[in-house]
């Protein structure tokens, strides 16, 4: 097979409900990110947090492209994942605060979410496993021939991981339903991609699996959302995985402990002020004449009563039951 | 006059099937030439002679069964004065681990009523392999959701012909061989247990698993308990654990107290026949992540096991393999065919060993243990593996916590040596637990 590089236009088309659409979901996982942010530094929020904003358009595109039952799953900085699939923000919010009503009841934290109903597989705390584990999905899709894509998450720092590798040969080798992600954010915690990397161009590394990559545009929704729904259809129909580089920026640091000292303050200015992905839509819904200003402000009301309404769920729900430490560690 | 002796063409081999000739009394043969076919339980292989000469006698016919390693087999006389070394080097007569291939069970001295065996049951004689290939099948007929998967399962029939025939029962869709890539496809394994399969996945032997233990850990054993239990992994993972015979210290590992340290986890490893088909099989059924440890040097032993449609052992609980009033010897898969015998020669100093057979490490049957020590009084435990925070460790924790009263004798631990397992036979030998090892033990807490 001919190594199959492009570069998605962004030129795809869409409806003012899809772009209404994105904003809102890509609003809701930034303005949840920030008041998980708030809540961590109030000491509502323990151990790593490790937050999404600045990356809203790849989750919010990829998810654009697939159909109901296709799964996802993702390492550790899965919030925004989880938004975009469906699941409720209360119970996101309360797993943040180590509370009963949080989707884990408690017992995951930030990395180890789960649903189950939204076909989220977590969140996974130790880099590059959820690909093998995704990988496996996947092998349960085709067993079963369900016709389910699983949309496989890691980061450029879990790209240089062995079993990566291996998961790449086996989903190639099977022509697994599988759509490898890798939402390059250029920083592997501190370590710059161009300090870990002796290859770079991310979407490369299937190349000697002959598993086609693309590198995508992260920060454009509807490029995300062209190359994902590219992708799904071969994986769907048997050709096999597909390997997505998408090229994205965290403005945060790498977890709420990072101040993010091994990058310049310039380099993320430039990112927020030039290439963020909301803003991105929100000029695209106004220059087509879908919203205004004004109009937009009404999302925005929606969205942040709906993550004020999280804190307060998240705060006012009691931690476990002290008889939850031994439940849920066998069936 | 030279003989030319049954090979072991591999390190556990002990006997085999001579299964064909290609040479004659009479034929000249040089280095190299294939002279025979031998079949073992796991391969068939073909011998090569190694010298040159004549073969002047035929001593073992074709299609003889259960030729013993180093029989002569054949008489070659060499063309010249030099050439004669036999055929292969006789191994050298070393002390060797014991072992319990290819021969009825051990008789018991006291025998136990099973409470799985139905009175009258009808017993059959089956291999520890055949027994677990049959547990296998009997789930994969049962369960279309259950499939194996690993290195070499499939077209080679098993590296230790464990799943022999599955591939042409359930085809490649359920019997899919792997790459050599154990951390990935044991990713892959509990991501298709998560989406709601059961896989078997097979690690050739457990010491390769330890490049998969981050996925059986992290992945397997935790993830219900994380998702507040909402994601199950109903899998098992299996496989030769300890130690063979003669592979070193990478290829001779007991990973039993390793993975019995892991809540989340059950752990399974089992002795005989009977227990190695009914626990499998209620490990196949299980929701929960199992690690299921077998032993290569018992793979060929026969034992006797019940003749039912529907052979399952419950998972948590130990059996008495031999009721004894004087000292509790526990021990789990290989280690209690030793401790068996032990409680034989022991019974000749007057000495009555109750033996305490594990089967689950986790969740372990203390129950069992504690009754068993509070009416012998003393403790002994085995196991292949190393002593520091070893099976035997907490199951001395345990009886000293839970029967300080009732001990007359601090208890003993008889386990491997503190270094990595030699090469050499009589280090390995000296390294590992023995029947006089355990008799030694028993001799200190008994103070005879």
């Amino acid at each position: 097979m001919a190594e199959r590089v492009t570069r998605a236009n962004g030129a795809a088309h869409a409806s003012k409900d899809q772009l209404l659409g994105y904003y809102r979901d890509m609003l809701l996982i930034r303005r949840f990110e920030e008041r998980a942010g708030q809540l961590y530094g109030m000491g509502l929020i323990g151990g790593f947090c490790h937050l999404y904003i600045g990356q809203e358009a790849v989750v919010v595109g990829m998810q654009a492209a697939l159909r109901a039952g296709d799964q996802v799953i993702t390492a550790y900085r899965d919030h925004g994942h989880m938004l975009a699939c469906g699941m409720d923000p209360n119970e996101i919010m309360a797993e943040l605060t180590g509370r009963s009503g949080g989707c884990s009841k408690g017992k995951g934290g930030s990395m180890h979410m789960f649903s189950i109903e939204k076909a989220f597989y977590g969140g996974h705390g130790i880099v590059g496993a959820q690909v093998s584990l995704g990988t496996g999905l996947a092998f349960a899709n085709r067993y079963r021939g369900d016709g389910k894509v699983c949309v496989t998450y890691f980061g450029d720092g879990a790209a240089n991981q062995g079993q990566v590798y291996e998961s790449f040969n086996m989903a190639s080798l099977w022509k697994l339903p599988v759509v490898y992600i890798v939402e390059n954010n250029q920083y592997a915690m501190g370590t710059s991609i161009q300090r870990s990397s002796s290859e770079t161009h991310l979407y490369k590394r299937g190349v000697s699996f002959n598993i086609p990559g693309e590198e995508v545009d992260g920060m454009d929704v509807l490029a995300v959302r062209e190359a994902g729904l590219r992708a799904a259809e071969r994986a769907r129909t048997g050709k096999g995985p597909v390997l997505l580089e998408m090229k994205t920026y965290r403005y945060r640091g790498h977890s709420m402990s990072d101040p993010a000292k091994y990058r310049t303050k310039e380099e993320v200015e430039e990112m927020k002020t030039r290439h963020d992905p909301i803003e991105h839509v929100k000029k695209l819904l106004i220059d087509a004449g879908h919203a205004t200003e004004e109009s937009l402000k009404d999302i925005d009301r929606e969205v942040r009563a709906m993550v004020t309404a999280s804190a307060e769920f998240a705060q006012a729900s009691p931690e476990p039951d002290p008889r939850e430490l031994l439940t849920d560690v066998y069936l | 006059m030279t003989q030319i002796l049954m090979p072991a063409l591999s390190p556990t081999m002990e006997e085999g099937n001579l299964a064909k000739w290609y040479v004659k009394a009479g034929d000249k043969i040089e280095p190299g030439k294939v002279i025979a076919e031998i079949e073992t339980d796991k391969a068939t292989m073909e011998v090569e002679a190694v010298d040159e000469g004549v073969i002047t006698e035929i001593l073992v016919p074709e299609g003889a069964q259960g030729v013993k390693v180093n029989t002569p087999i054949a008489v070659l006389r060499g063309d010249d004065a030099g050439a004669s070394l036999t055929q292969r080097q006789a191994k050298p007569d070393l002390p060797r681990a014991p072992s319990e291939k290819a021969r009825p069970s051990p008789a018991i001295a006291a025998p136990v009523a099973d409470p799985e065996t139905p009175a009258g049951t009808r017993m059959v004689k089956i291999t520890v392999r055949d027994a677990l290939r049959d547990a296998m099948a009997e789930e994969m007929r049962r369960d279309p959701d259950v499939f194996l998967m690993g290195e070499e399962v499939a077209e080679y029939q098993g590296a230790y012909k464990v799943s022999r025939e599955l591939l042409q029962e359930f085809g490649p869709k359920r019997v899919v061989d792997t790459p050599i890539t154990e951390h990935g496809f044991a990713g892959l394994g509990v991501g298709a247990a998560m989406a709601g399969l059961k896989p078997i996945v097979e690690f050739m032997t457990w010491n390769f698993a330890m490049q998969a233990i981050d996925q059986i850990i992290n992945s397997a054993a935790k993830t219900l308990y994380m998702s507040g239990g909402q994601i199950k992994s109903s899998i098992v993972f299996r496989g030769p654990n300890g130690a063979a015979s003669r592979v070193a210290a990478q290829h001779s590992q007991d990973f039993s107290s390793w993975y019995s340290h892991v809540p989340g986890l059950i752990v399974i490893a089992p002795y005989d026949a009977a227990d190695a088909k009914g626990l499998l099989k209620a490990a196949i059924r299980n929701p929960n992540p199992v690690v299921f440890l077998e032993h290569e040097m018992l793979y060929g032993t026969e034992f006797e096991i019940p003749d039912v449609p529907d052979w399952i052992v419950p998972i948590g609980k130990a059996k008495i393999r031999r009721v004894g009033a004087d000292v509790t010897i526990t021990a789990h898969s290989r280690m209690v065919g030793l401790a068996l015998k032990a409680a034989e020669q022991l019974a000749s100093e007057g000495v009555d060993a109750e033996i305490v057979d594990l089967r689950t490490l986790r969740p372990l049957d203390t129950g069992a243990i504690i009754e068993s020590v509070k009416k012998t009084n003393r403790l002994v435990t085995v196991e292949e593996g190393w002593g520091q925070s070893g099976v035997g460790a907490e199951i001395a924790a345990c009886v000293t916590s839970e029967a300080f009263d009732y001990l007359d004798a601090p208890p003993a631990r008889v386990h491997q040596v503190d270094a990595p397992l030699a090469y050499a036979a009589n280090l390995e030998a000296l390294a590992l637990p023995s029947v006089e090892k355990i008799v030694e033990a028993v001799r200190g807490v008994t103070y005879r």
